[in-house]
């Protein structure tokens, strides 16, 4: 990667990631963990496996991705599932069973399962 | 605002939205876009003054304002100066900094450089805990990306400026939080603090002017830029600018990381985010500042939480501990718990804190314990007094901070323990009387056969007694008897 020489080239750069992002944004579904220390220890680490495998047994074309703590600790292990043109939302209490329970039923179905936590903070736009 | 919204997330807005481990995530969200406009904009001053401006407070638990603590250092002429990121992270229960590193490792690394340009200086130290492995992990990896993309190293984003960021470990001592302490450790002696003056702006790591600041504080350095210091400041209280992150703990239904404007109120905080008390129970107290703060109650839910107020209710913002009590705590008990972690903790080198504390720690032993007097709660008042003016560093000087809170907010409670021997909160085991009620008890003898030190006496089918000098309280009868004759004084 060749180095970002100015405030222009950054710009230009996030455009570019952002396009490359809204692309697979309409085609994906977006697929994050939280695993920050407690999230490993919660068995975050086992919940994405089984999400990427079931997504592949499946054929659902997904981006799973790991972030830090989302903020909800009691309700660790934490999934947040974004489907193309929907808001993302949160599932709490994950394990094994419920990563097959939610691409199954919510993911390839948009049946609407039990475990949802709802937001409960305001960021700031970017 | 919407009742489920009320926090807000500035210092963890990226924290479980991207991949701490892909820096293009973090440019997406406007990342290293504060650096590249400080660089262009080639004004040390001005940026400074950006920082000053928005009212931005240290969260490592000073409260100190950083946009001063950065011109300080500024002015301070040196061939070479440095930036150092305190992570070090030792109250018990708090891992504010660990997931703001865990989540947004970047928006950390561009603060610092930031920061290095405002003062002129080149190098950037994060000391870190190294019981952190996965924050340490995270951030190598953040710095090899950062510098592969030239936002660390030579000529930074085109300009003139250069900077580079290395870790220092540290081996998980309370006081090397303490930025004397943890400069000392850092140059690889005790760390043990010294006293200010001089302070790191003055001499700091290597005698040379140096900036330390926490992580939660950087981790607000790139939107103040981004969104301007006038955003800034319309969050929060007067004196205290912004948002603050706290570890809610203890008897509360939804623990967590939660990130709130300051001056929302303690009530909001507890019952609408936290959810309230686990169990249905009664809340009694909710302690912050950690092992240097004190206890909050009822009569205070309402207060607006920011820097002086806290301080003026006798605890303090501390770095973001926040532990929820029920009714179910002995406050004797609770100062006790910090107060252990103090001695444990205390570094040994001035005498209040190494055997004020100890001392301290002792005469709570003896009230727990149902021996204290009247004049052992006199003695801990004074004491405390004297060690808070004498001790040597901000450890000592706030150690007796859990006891002075408590007395005052708990009077009641320590003068049970001393003057009824009683327990209200039923937790001092030196305290509690197990008794039968003649009326209730059938003459089992199941609780006889369960007292391991034959305390229990008397005949097939007859009310049972208990002999209260042989008794070791260990409830084994209160749990064997199946006909509630037993019973907790
Ligand atoms: C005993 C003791 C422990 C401390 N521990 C920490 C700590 O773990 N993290 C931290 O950022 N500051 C800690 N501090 C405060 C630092 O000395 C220093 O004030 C702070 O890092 C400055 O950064 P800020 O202005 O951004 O808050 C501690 C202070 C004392 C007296
Ligand atoms: S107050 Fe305690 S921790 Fe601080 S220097 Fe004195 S002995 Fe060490
Ligand atoms: S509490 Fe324990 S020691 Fe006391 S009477 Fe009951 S069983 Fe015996
Ligand atoms: S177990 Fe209960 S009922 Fe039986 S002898 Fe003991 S106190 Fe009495
Ligand atoms: S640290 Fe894991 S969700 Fe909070």
């Amino acid at each position: 990667m060749d180095k970002i020489k100015s405030l222009a080239d950054l710009q230009a750069k996030k455009e570019s990631l952002l396009a490359t992002m809204a692309q697979t944004n309409e085609q994906d579904v977006q697929i994050k963990v939280a695993m920050a220390t407690c999230g490993i220890a919660a068995g975050a680490k086992e919940v994405m496996d089984t999400m990427s495998d079931i997504c592949e047994a499946k054929g659902v074309k997904t981006n799973i991705s790991q972030t830090g703590c989302m903020g909800y600790c009691y309700a660790e292990p934490t999934v947040e599932i974004k489907k193309p043109g929907k808001e993302p939302i949160v599932f709490g209490y994950v394990n094994a069973a419920k990563a097959k329970e939610i691409v199954e039923k919510y993911i390839l179905n948009d049946e609407i399962i039990e475990g949802v936590i709802p937001q409960n903070y305001q960021s700031i736009d970017n | 605002m919407d009742v489920n919204k009320k926090q807000l997330r500035i210092a963890l807005r990226n924290c479980g939205f991207i991949d701490p481990e892909n820096i293009d995530q973090y440019i997406v969200r406007d990342g290293y876009m504060a650096l590249a406009n400080v660089l262009m904009q080639n004004n040390p001053q001005a940026a400074i003054e950006v920082v000053k401006k928005s009212g931005l407070r240290g969260r490592g638990g000073g409260g100190f304002p950083t946009g001063l603590k950065w011109e300080l250092a500024s002015k301070n002429p040196s061939d070479q100066k440095y930036m150092i990121c305190n992570a070090d992270e030792g109250d018990p229960g708090a891992f504010m900094d660990r997931s703001i590193l865990e989540g947004d490792p970047h928006s950390v690394i561009e603060a610092m450089a930031i920061g290095g340009f405002c003062i002129g200086a080149t190098k950037g130290l994060i000391y870190i805990r190294a019981e952190y492995p996965l924050a340490i992990k995270r951030l190598e990896i953040a710095i090899a990306q950062a510098r592969e993309y030239g936002f660390l190293g030579q000529k930074i984003l085109g300009s003139d400026f250069d900077f580079d960021l290395e870790l220092r470990y540290g081996a998980g001592a309370f006081v090397c939080g303490e930025e004397t302490a943890l400069i000392h450790s850092m140059e690889g002696m005790r760390g043990e603090p010294t006293f200010k003056p001089p302070f790191p702006a003055q001499e700091g790591y290597l005698k040379k002017p140096s900036n330390v600041n926490n992580v939660e504080t950087f981790a607000n350095i790139p939107v103040i830029f981004n969104k301007g210091w006038e955003w800034f400041s319309s969050i929060g209280t007067e004196k205290s600018k912004g948002t603050k992150v706290f570890a809610l703990a203890g008897q509360i239904n939804n623990v967590g990381l939660i990130e709130v404007p300051m001056g929302i109120t303690l009530r909001e905080v507890i019952f609408e985010i936290g959810g309230g008390i686990k169990g249905g129970k009664q809340f009694k107290a909710v302690q912050t500042g950690g092992p240097s703060g004190g206890c909050l109650t009822e009569a205070f839910l309402d207060t607006p939480i920011d820097y002086d107020n806290l301080i003026a209710a006798g605890s303090m913002m501390g770095s973001g501990g926040m532990i929820v009590m029920d009714e179910t705590s002995c406050m004797p008990a609770v100062a006790r718990f910090y107060l252990d972690f103090t001695v444990e903790e205390s570094c040994g080198k001035c005498t209040p804190c190494r055997i004020g504390n100890k001392r301290l720690c002792e005469i709570l032993d003896k009230i727990i314990e149902g021996k204290g007097t009247m004049d052992d709660l006199t003695i801990l008042k004074n004491l405390s007094q004297v060690i808070k003016d004498t001790a040597l560093c901000g450890l000592g000087q706030t150690s007796p901070n859990p006891i002075l809170s408590t007395i005052d907010h708990f009077w009641d409670e320590y003068v049970a323990h001393v003057t009824n021997k009683k327990c209200p909160a039923g937790q001092c085991k030196s305290m509690k009387q197990y008794i039968i009620d003649a009326e209730q008890c059938i003459g089992c003898t199941a609780c006889a056969r369960a007292c391991p030190v034959g305390a229990i006496k008397g005949e097939k089918k007859n009310p049972h007694s208990i002999n209260q000098d042989l008794c070791i309280k260990c409830g084994a009868c209160y749990e064997k008897c199946k006909f509630n004759a037993i019973s907790i004084i």
